[in-house]
């Protein structure tokens, strides 16, 4: 359990951090969301220590990160693969890790192994891609069997086949009981993997919710139903208070109503359907709908995007 | 490189419950294997090693070369000091190099922010790369120290003026020429007056001295390192330290230059060597003067962890 109490951190007049406050709940997947400059890196530098705060306090298990007795058994951080030693091969990074909090020498070997990365064991870490960078920081987190694991944007700059392995890896750390910390400035990531999100933008907290709160609450969500009977559903859905248009491809959208509630009023009406989806873009738009005042670094805002905001 | 796609099939085994704290001893273990994990330590160390022993070499065989031309020339000559020079001259620069890399490659590279987040007990961290870097040095330059001694005085062997560690030597301490030299007649002859004893005991001062003062350079390097967070940075303000500032003094006015030059970190490698009376004068003897460049380290060393504990890393 992580527990952030009216956080601010200012670098200079800047505000990265705006007493933000929140906790984190053992088991799950929580998700870290807000766009880039948001304050996601600065929170996780403040939880573990590595900058200090102008004001609030962070605990993990009721504990300063600094006062644990055996820090990596409690907690495994992840902040930027490349924050190694190039000239170092991976064992002895990991090794020299592992001292520190006295954990058996045979844990890297094991941990290594998990990302397999065995066969460059002895490679200095100077030639190793970004995805093999990764499984170094991922291998470096494990070490300690800790049960809280945090980890920044760590799909940013991964291939497929590295995205997929890491979003596989944090489910089943999660499905261990493990606290899953991790951040991300795209909404479409966190949609398969975080249970809970919490959502920040300049540094202040905009949403502390389940994914389901989040997709409901998000006044653009929009359900895509491809059924023989059209004219029906539409009724019955706006009998329920939600509206539904015909889109040109003859396929309804519906908004506000999650796709339970839709498939449930299709049921209930003995209306066929055949397909019945969330609208992948409509996650996407609730979240920069969320954030968008507090979006650091605008560009011009692309024309895909403004009939949403209008549904407000 | 194995690709692993599906989730890690094996769970991670579990760790054995542990005892006590993570503290200094762990600490200690990983500085040790991050200093010997890394090619740059070994490259700074054979540098010195390059650097010292061969001056030494080349000291000796210069030295005894030039007392067969000049034989005048061994009255005094101390030939510790000569041979040890390279060594506590240049050395100083090498291992300020190492002394600065082992903290700022932590700050170059990123490290730092996973070494504090594996140990996040900074004066802990700290304290424990000072200790393993301060006895590695210690060691290297010790063993460097007395191979450059013995490279040295072996190159000076039957030349009168080789020092021993292990019996008095004793040299003349005046030459006054007696007669016409020159092209054909040889070396002119000289007659020597009065003795200069070199104890085996000031010898080894002078080894193990020039040992101790190089390595509180490296230290001063350190410190200069955890202060500045920047490898070129640091080794440039340690060689400004070390080397530009006392050439800036030599340019003084004689009148005052002497006073201040006492305070310098860069004078005591010079006393430390001597075997054969004072060099100068003006400056304290062997330890007080060596005890202002521990006080130098001390000072740095002691803001560089002051900052490295305050400071966001």
């Amino acid at each position: 359990m992580i527990e952030v109490r009216g956080l601010t951190k200012r670098y200079g007049d800047k505000i990265a951090v705006n007493d933000l406050t929140f906790g984190i709940e053992p088991g799950k997947v929580t998700g870290f969301l807000g766009p880039n400059g948001a304050g996601k890196t600065t929170t996780m530098r403040l939880i573990l220590g590595l900058d200090y705060p102008n004001a609030g306090t962070v605990t993990v298990d009721g504990q300063l990160y600094r006062d644990m007795a055996y820090p990596m058994r409690e907690v495994g951080a992840l902040l930027e693969a490349k924050a190694v030693h190039g000239g170092r091969n991976a064992y002895n990074h990991l090794l020299c890790l592992a001292q520190t909090n006295n954990l058996p020498k045979q844990r890297v070997g094991q941990v290594l192994e998990l990302v397999g990365l065995s066969e460059v064991a002895r490679k200095r870490s100077k030639g190793f891609s970004l995805g093999m960078s990764q499984r170094l920081g991922i291998a470096a987190t494990l070490l300690g069997d800790p049960h809280v694991l945090m980890f920044d944007e760590p799909v940013n700059g991964l291939d497929p086949e590295g995205i997929l392995w890491i979003r596989n890896l944090m489910k089943a750390l999660a499905a261990e009981g493990r606290t899953v910390f991790v951040s991300s400035h795209l909404m479409s990531e966190m949609e398969n993997t975080a249970d809970h999100l919490i959502v920040i933008g300049k540094g202040k907290l905009i949403a502390d919710c389940s994914m389901s709160e989040f997709i409901a609450r998000s006044t653009g969500s929009a359900v895509q139903v491809r059924t023989p009977s059209p004219d029906q559903l539409v009724l019955a859905i706006a009998a329920k208070g939600g509206t539904a248009t015909t889109q040109p491809d003859g396929t309804l959208l519906v908004r506000g109503m999650t796709t339970d509630v839709v498939g449930d009023i299709a049921f209930e009406q003995g209306i066929r359907v055949h397909e019945l989806a969330l609208m992948r873009a409509s996650l996407e738009e609730a979240f920069m709908e969320l954030t968008a005042d507090s979006v650091e670094y605008r560009a011009g805002v692309p024309d895909a995007t403004a009939n949403i905001g209008s549904g407000v | 490189m194995a690709t692993t796609t599906a989730a890690p099939s094996q769970r991670l085994s579990t760790l054995p419950p542990a005892a006590g704290r993570a503290g200094l001893a762990g600490a200690l273990r990983s500085e040790f294997t991050k200093l010997r994990s890394v090619r740059s330590t070994y490259w700074t160390i054979a540098a010195l090693f390059i650097v010292s022993v061969g001056i030494a070499a080349i000291a000796g065989a210069a030295i005894t070369a030039n007392l067969h031309s000049n034989p005048g020339n061994k009255a005094g000559l101390d030939s510790t000091q000569s041979v040890l020079g390279g060594f506590f001259e240049l050395g100083q620069l090498v291992v300020a190099v190492l002394g600065a890399l082992v903290i700022t490659s932590e700050y170059s590279t990123g490290m730092i922010r996973t070494s504090l987040t594996a140990m996040p007990r900074r004066g802990t961290v700290y304290a424990a790369k000072l200790i393993v870097f301060t006895v590695v040095t210690l060691v290297i330059t010790v063993v460097t120290s007395f191979v450059a001694f013995f490279v040295g005085q072996s190159l000076l062997s039957g030349s009168g003026v080789s020092a021993s560690l292990f019996h008095s030597v004793t040299i003349p301490a005046n030459a006054i020429p007696s007669g016409p030299g020159g092209p054909g007649n040889g070396p002119p002859p000289v007659t020597f007056s009065g003795t200069d004893v070199i104890s085996p005991g000031t010898v080894l001062t002078a080894i193990i001295g020039s040992a101790l003062f190089v390595t509180s350079v490296a230290l001063i390097a350190y410190g200069l390192g955890a202060i500045i967070r920047h490898t070129a940075g640091a080794i440039t303000s340690a060689i400004g330290l070390m080397f530009v500032i006392p050439i800036i003094v030599q340019l003084l006015p004689n009148t005052w230059r002497w006073d201040i030059m006492r305070f310098f970190p860069d004078e005591a490698g010079r006393v430390l060597s001597v075997t054969i009376g004072q060099s100068n004068p003006h400056l304290w003897s062997a330890w007080p003067q060596f005890g202002v460049t521990l006080i130098y380290a001390a000072v740095l060393v002691g803001v560089g962890g002051y900052l490295f504990r305050k400071r966001d890393a």
